[in-house]
Order: C-alpha cells, then sequence, then structure tokens
C-alpha cells in the first residue's frame, strides 16, 4: 500500500510509466494482432451468422471497454471528491477520450453487424440505446473539461457528472434481462457458464486482453501527457506574473 | 484468399472504422505529448521554473 502511495506522486508516476510504457506497448500490439490472426483463421463460420461473426471479435472487447473505462473514470471521480488527488483528475481526463472512443467503435461496429442480421442499422431498444447515452455522456464530460479553464474546478464538475452517470452502466449491463429488447442476452458472464463455443470464446477473451492492455497502454500515456500539460500551465502562469512583477518594478 | 461471404462489406467497413478511430486515438495522444514536451523544454530553458524558485527564496528573506 506504501509503495502504490508512493508511485502516486506525479513526477514518481512519470518516471515509472515511462519504464512501462514500451513493454505495455509491445505486449498489447503482439496480443492484439496475435488475437486477430488467430480470429480470421482458426475461427469457423457461425452456423446462423456466418462470417460476420468476426464482427464479434471487435464489438463485444469495445463494448467491455467502454464501461471498464467509465468505471476507472468513476473510481478516479471518487479520488477527486474524497481524497482531493491530484493524480485522480489527471486518470479522469486522460480515460475520457478513450471511452468515448471504444464507445463510439461498440456503436458502430454493432450497427454494422446488425443490419445483415437483424434487417436494421439501428432499434430504440433498451441495450442500444443505453450504450447511445453513455456515448453522449462521454461527449459532455470532454465538452466540460474544455469548458472549464482551471483544472482542479473542472476536475470536480467532471467527478459530479460521471457519477451521475453510473445508473446508465448498471442499464447497460441489465438492459437485455430486464427488458425484451433486439440485442442478445449475455453469451459470456453467465452465472451458468458462456453459452459460446470455446472455438470462439478463447480468441474472444484473447482479443479482449489485448484490447485491455491496449486501453490502458493509452491511458497512461494520455496521463503523461495530461501531466507535462499541467506542468506548461504552472510555469506558464509562473513565467507571466515574474514578467508583470519585472515590469511593475521598472 | 479469405471469403468473407456476402456480408464481407460490413466485416471489412468495422474493422476499418475501428482502426481509423484507434489510429486517431494513438496519434492525438502521442502528438499531444511530443507538444507539451517541447513546449516544457522550451520553459524550462528560460528558466520559468527556476527563477520562480529564486524569487520565492527572495521574498522569504525579505520577510524574515
Amino acid at each position: 500500500m506504501q509503495w502504490i502511495t508512493a508511485q502516486a506522486n506525479p513526477t514518481r508516476f512519470l518516471d515509472l510509466s515511462r519504464r512501462l510504457l514500451p513493454w505495455l506497448s509491445a505486449w498489447s500490439g503482439i496480443i492484439v494482432f496475435g488475437g486477430f490472426i488467430w480470429a480470421w483463421t482458426k475461427v469457423p463460420p457461425d452456423y446462423q451468422q456466418g462470417e460476420t461473426i468476426k464482427i464479434m471479435f471487435l464489438h463485444v472487447p469495445a463494448s467491455w471497454l467502454c464501461m471498464f473505462f467509465y468505471m476507472m473514470m468513476s473510481a478516479s471521480a471518487l479520488g477527486t471528491l474524497v481524497w482531493r488527488h491530484p493524480l485522480a483528475d489527471v486518470s479522469q481526463k486522460a480515460a475520457a477520450p478513450i471511452g468515448a472512443a471504444f464507445t463510439l467503435i461498440s456503436l458502430v461496429t454493432g450497427s454494422l453487424w446488425g443490419r445483415p442480421m437483424w434487417g436494421t442499422y439501428w432499434q430504440w431498444d433498451g441495450r442500444l440505446t443505453s450504450v447511445l447515452i453513455l456515448f453522449l455522456i462521454y461527449c459532455g464530460i470532454l465538452a466540460l473539461w474544455r469548458a472549464i479553464e482551471d483544472p482542479g474546478r473542472a476536475a470536480r464538475a467532471v467527478s459530479v457528472l460521471t457519477l451521475i452517470g453510473i445508473p446508465n452502466i448498471v442499464i447497460i449491463k441489465f438492459s437485455v434481462e430486464w427488458w425484451n429488447t433486439l440485442h442478445q442476452g449475455s453469451s459470456v458472464f453467465r452465472m451458468d457458464g458462456p453459452k459460446m463455443h470455446t472455438s470462439m470464446l478463447y480468441p474472444l477473451l484473447f482479443i479482449a486482453i489485448g484490447f485491455t492492455l491496449l486501453g490502458i497502454t493509452l491511458h497512461l500515456a494520455g496521463m503523461r501527457a495530461e501531466i507535462l500539460r499541467r506542468r506548461v500551465r504552472t510555469l506558464t502562469i509562473l513565467e507571466a506574473e515574474r514578467l508583470d512583477a519585472a515590469g511593475a518594478t521598472r | 484468399m479469405m471469403i468473407l461471404g456476402p456480408h464481407a462489406t460490413f466485416i471489412v467497413a468495422a474493422y476499418a472504422f475501428a482502426v481509423i478511430v484507434i489510429g486517431a486515438l494513438i496519434a492525438r495522444i502521442a502528438i499531444d505529448t511530443r507538444n507539451q514536451t517541447r513546449k516544457l523544454d522550451a520553459l524550462e530553458s528560460r528558466g520559468a521554473g527556476r527563477r520562480r524558485q529564486a524569487t520565492q527564496q527572495q521574498a522569504a528573506t525579505q520577510q524574515s
């Protein structure tokens, strides 16, 4: 615990992330690339959906990650509001565009999968609508970060908005059970075990691990950029104050 | 040559879209990091941080 607290110092975080990023980038690239080779060469066409099952290997990990990053933002929001930790603000801000990008991928790939299988690109059912709402919440969060200049004030406002949006994650998860939707129910994380055949399940889980590593890599890199931006902001303000003071003494 | 069947357009479009979005995300973060590093280097080379420390030390000396 003491080690984790020590790493939460921005300077130590920069040092640790600089050492971790090359390894994380390499491993996420290898696992994602290897997973897609596996999925495209070894997985047989589905008996009902044919080759469109290949879209699942993109759609499902992206859908998991859009919720994963929202939960990460929510944990960081608590870090901002309860402990006022500077790295929690940075974590929230870096996670938002990544979560939004994976939500967009989930929506678009789902739509492209839905057209040949359901006969429509879009249906206003519980699952699709709640994921669209998640995307709009991400857009709102990104807009709020841009609207408030002071990073500390922006972080507190974003934290409140993020925590308000948590029930939507619960709705996304259970929408397919609560309502009769066009979207199929969960076939991997079920109380009675996965319904999917192992020939599809294993490469899917492999790609999901790769996507998660990729997401974490992007998050760490985004946090580094944000820490640097805050240092630039602080030094710019200090320089302006110094120039003002020098001008006043003349 | 892999045969993707009658829905090849949808499969290729889904993968192309994901590659574009993830590629844009990676590029955005890489460009942002490079820009911030350059700005920080420029500020530090002008001594923005060090002069602040000197001003603080001077103020502390004057107060005492």
